[in-house]
Formats: structure tokens, sequence, C-alpha cells
């Protein structure tokens, strides 16, 4: 066996090699920043300045912003389509994954593997029929049909259940006796109990629509309704060779994320390992 | 959440007079009225659509015609479909795509290990591998798009100081081209799979390792014959739904190559989106749908087979 000592500086030559290695694996995102703080002709100089010759961060962001694409609009429509997408999403789980477990009817069992088997069904086998119906029931290019896709998720019904099961059940009945009702027991006791569990869910789910690229790009057709995945994309093609306004776009688009994900962390990762969550 | 007990507890017993099969029939009400918001949403959104695919699989139509457009050619499209000489390197980029997934296990199962066992600051190492899983797509492929770029890209440019003089095109020449997308969707996809690892590793018992360290085991045979054999369960998840994820490949290939140069990294959702939404051939690419879900039917199939003869939990 090792002596503590020796084992400590073998931890600390592994972290010192780790950091390194995690240094290099997010050099793309180094990169980004650093470029988005570049006068443009400094962007491609080889050796790469890895700290600006000539700052222009303020310039760039300001032009990003404030410039002629209306980047701030495209923000507000991402931070709108998340924020209702994800609140819908977590009631309308929370209330499917309450249902499943904690009140006993009959065919309860059977609705619930209707549910499951939607889960095997990969969402773009799907696209074009919902397409269609999107086209005919008025939900095309519309915010309200981009939350609707996102609001019925049967993995947050999964995970929320999971977490519903785990309560006692005398808590249930006791409220029952004193004549509280599933309303009441779900809103006022069982929320509050798995508030962990939907906190995860919920930013996950935020996560996921914020990034999500492939909805907006076919239900959305008009340019004042677009969120931020197509709407970089598209300022990409038009900024052309303007690199350091290019990554500034992606430095904002990115940023909300990255804050959100080191605030929640432990509870992101603890959910994903938990459920084995795929978006 | 005690305070709330003790207020409904406070309720006078009169409400418990409801009783008997009424109550049941309550129970059934509220369990209906708490799922099927759920219910009415995923039977619009999925289970219709996925039916109207199937149909639609056997017609041929354009969603300009209207649906009086719609001829029923049998299955003709799937005839089709396996003459079709671009849906066929769709599939075989699709396999193809498969070898990412035990690269990024390997890698992700070696990363988990190292952090979980032989490292400090294990939250920042968490966090770091993990961000480029929960960062955006478009934005990553943008960077990764100017990073690649041939004649004065950063990486090229890297390359060529370290004497390469004919650096690859990467995505603008058609024999790298999905190999680079491979190697980003590796990046991609290493943090997801890390921190499951971790997870799976926190249920191997301590003693194991102790045991083994008594016996005088070094790194390596631990690795060999604990680690590695315990996060069996883990893998085999993980390697299913990486390969289910393998098939759903999409927002990588329109940002960054269009399934372009010529072909070269065309991909089933990807020609199904170009088929449908392009080329607005609705019943062929109807097909292409049906064809994707089978595959993942199969391999769901496959899993639950699998499961059940090999993976003791």
């Amino acid at each position: 066996m090792e002596t503590r000592e020796g084992l400590n500086w073998r931890k600390l030559v592994v972290t010192i090699l780790m950091f390194a290695g995690s240094v290099l694996f997010l050099l793309p995102f180094i990169w980004m920043l650093i470029t988005s703080f570049k006068v443009e002709t400094d962007v491609f100089t080889y050796p790469i300045q890895w700290i600006p010759k000539h700052w222009n961060a303020i310039e760039n962001y300001k032009e990003v912003w404030f410039g002629d694409y209306p980047f701030p609009l495209y923000y507000w429509n991402s931070i709108k389509v998340a924020v209702i997408t994800t609140v819908v999403s977590c009631l309308i789980s929370a209330m499917a994954a309450y249902g499943f477990s904690k009140i006993k009817f009959a065919a309860s069992n059977f609705l619930f593997m209707i549910v499951l088997v939607t889960y095997m069904i990969p969402g773009q086998a799907i696209l074009i029929p919902q397409f269609i119906l999107y086209r005919n029931i008025g939900l095309f290019d519309s915010h309200l049909g981009l939350i609707m896709l996102g609001s019925f998720s049967v993995l947050g019904t999964f995970m929320l259940r999971q977490f519903f099961m785990g309560l006692h059940q005398e808590f249930i009945e006791s409220a029952k006796i004193d004549g509280a009702g599933h309303a009441r027991i779900f809103w006022s006791i069982a929320m509050p109990l798995v508030k962990p569990a939907v906190a995860t869910y919920a930013i996950l789910r935020f996560i996921w629509t914020w990034n999500d690229y492939q909805n907006p790009l076919i239900f959305i057709r008009s340019d004042n309704l677009l969120t931020l995945p197509i709407a970089i994309q598209k300022f990409t093609s038009m900024s052309g060779e303007f690199y350091s306004l290019i990554m500034a776009a992606a430095v904002s688009a990115i940023l909300p994320l990255i804050i959100i994900f080191i605030i929640g962390q432990k509870s992101v990762i603890e959910g994903i390992a938990l459920g084995g969550v795929k978006g | 959440m005690g305070q709330n007990i003790e207020t409904l507890s406070q309720k006078p017993p009169a409400a418990r007079k409801r009783k008997g099969w009424s109550l049941q029939r309550g129970e059934t009400l509220s369990g209906f009225l708490f799922v099927s918001p759920m219910l009415i949403g995923v039977s619009i959104l999925v289970l219709i659509p996925i039916i109207a695919t199937l149909v639609l699989g056997f017609a041929d139509w354009n969603f300009v015609q209207g649906f009086d457009g719609i001829r029923w050619v049998g299955l003709q499209n799937f005839i089709n479909l396996f003459q079709d000489e671009m849906f066929i390197r769709s599939i075989r980029n699709n396999f193809i795509f498969l070898l990412t997934v035990p690269i990024y296990l390997l890698v992700s199962m070696v990363l988990a290990v190292l952090i979980d066992r032989y490292v400090y600051l294990k939250g920042y190492f968490k966090i770091a591998y993990f961000v480029p899983y929960v960062s955006m797509t478009v934005a990553v492929a943008v960077v990764w798009q100017v990073l690649f770029q041939p004649s004065y890209g950063p990486i090229n440019e890297m390359l060529k100081a370290i004497g390469i003089s004919d650096p690859p095109k990467w995505i603008a020449d058609p024999h790298f081209a999905l190999i680079s997308i491979m190697m980003i969707s590796i990046w991609i996809s290493i943090g997801f799979n890390m921190i499951i690892y971790i997870a799976g590793l926190q249920s191997i018992p301590k003693d194991l390792y102790e045991a083994a360290d008594i016996d005088g085991a070094n790194a390596w045979t631990k690795f060999r014959r604990i680690t590695f054999p315990l996060l069996s369960p883990t893998s085999f998840f993980l390697l299913v739904t990486g390969i289910i994820a393998t098939f759903k490949v999409f927002d990588i290939i329109a940002v960054m190559t269009q399934g372009g140069p010529i072909g070269s990294t065309t991909m089933m959702v990807w020609y199904l989106y170009d088929t449908a939404f392009v080329n607005l051939k609705v019943g062929y690419a109807s097909a292409i749908a049906v064809v994707l879900f089978v595959f993942v039917l199969l391999i769901t199939f496959g899993q639950w087979l699998a499961e059940k003869k090999w993976v003791n939990y």
C-alpha cells in the first residue's frame, strides 16, 4: 500500500496533467472568447494572440447588440420561448408524474404505457406530420407552436415520477383524511417536497430549449420570430468575414447557459446522472 | 412544508364523510385530470403524427398540391429509396458515425475514473469537460467552422507551423469532412457520458478496491478486473443511447456542411430534412422517416433482449 504522502504527490501530477488536458479541451471556447475581444485584422494572425494586442471588446459587443442586426429581439424571443416552455413543461410533466405515481386509478398503467411508448419515437420521424398539422391549425410560424412542441416531455414525466414515487404515501393519505383534494395535495405538499427534482428538470429543459435549432428551423418562418440558434447562423452568413463580431454573438448566446450551468451545476449533473437523461 | 401539513390537519373532520365507491370514482377522475394534459399533448403531437408518417410513407405527395394531390404508390417509395445513391450514402455515413460511440465511451470512462479517484478539484473538472455539452451546438459549430478554415484557420496554421506543409481542408474536403464532424461530435459527447460514468463509479463498493490493495494489485489491474466489468451496465446503457443519438444527428450537419461537400456528410436525418423541407417530396421523405423509426425501434428492441440476457443489475 502506498503512503499518504506518495499518494498525494501522484494525485498532484495527475491533477496538473488533467488540468492541461482540460485547457486543451476548452481551447475552442477560449479562442472564441478572446477573438470576440479583438479587432478584426488580428483574428487570424499567427502565432495566435492569446492576449489581444488591440482590445476592441466594447466596440464588438456594441456592434452586435446595437448594430443593424436586431440581436436584442432574438435574445428576447429566446428568453420568452425558453422560459415559458420550461414553466409549462414542468407543470404538465409534474402533474402527469403525480397522477401516474400517487393516484391509483383504473387504466393508469395502460395510459402510462402509452406515454412510455412515445418515448421510443425519434422526434425527427414525426416532423412532417407535425408540420402539416401546424400549417392546418394555425400554429405554424408562431411562438405558441414552438412552445407547445417542447411542453409535453415524456422524459420530464419519467424523471419526476421517479421522485414522486420516493415520497411516502402516508403524506398523501393523511392529507386526504384531513379533507385535502389531490389538487391541494399536489400543489402544497407534493410539489414543495420534490422541488429539487423540478429545479433540475427545469434547468435541463431551459438549456435544451435555448439550444434548440431544429424546431425553429422548421416551424418558424418570420424573421422577427426567430430564436438565437438560427439568428446566429444567419448573422454568420451575413457578417461574412467579420469573425470577431460572429464570436461576440456566439459568446453572447452561450453566456446565459454557462452562468445557469455553473449556478445549477450540482443539480444538473445529479439529474443527468440519476436519470441518464439525454436531450 | 411541516407548516402545510399542520394547517391541513386543523380542518374539521367533517370532510372525511365522502367514502366508499364514490371515493374510488373521485380518484379515477382526479387521476385522469392530472395525466390528461400530458396524454392529450402526446397523442396529438406524437402518436397521431407517427401513424401519419407510416401512412404517408406509401404516398407520392408534394406539400404545395394540397390533400387532393396525394397519390398512393404502395411500396414504390421504399423500392426507390434503396436504389437512391444519396440515401444509401446517408445510411453508410450513419454507420460510419457509429464509430464515435466506442471512442467517446472509452475517453469518458478513463476521464471519469481519473476525476473520481486521482485528482484534486473534482468540481472544476466535471464542469470543464461538461461545458461543450451544454453549449449551443450552433454557436459551437460556428466556432469550429472558423477553426477548421482551410487556408488561414488556426488549426491549419498550427499544423503548418509544426511542418505539415499540406494539411487537410477539413470540412471543405470530401475525404475529411465526415471525420471532422465526428471529432466535434466526440468532443461534445464526452461530458455527458463522463458524468454518467462518474455516477456509475459511485455504485462500485469501495471494499473491492481495498481488498485488491491488500493483494497488491496495481492501478491497471484494478481497472481491468474491478472498474471495467462493474461499469458494464453503465457502458451498455450509454452504448445504446449513443447509438440512437447517432441516428438523430442533424444540427451540426445543417450548420457546418449541409450534407456536403458532394454528399460526403449527408446523414439520414439531414437527407430527410432536405427531401421534405427543401425538395418538398413529402411521401418520399416519410419513407425515410419510417426507415429511421424502424432503425431506432430495432435498437431499442435489441437493447431489451440483451438486457434480459446479459445484464444483471
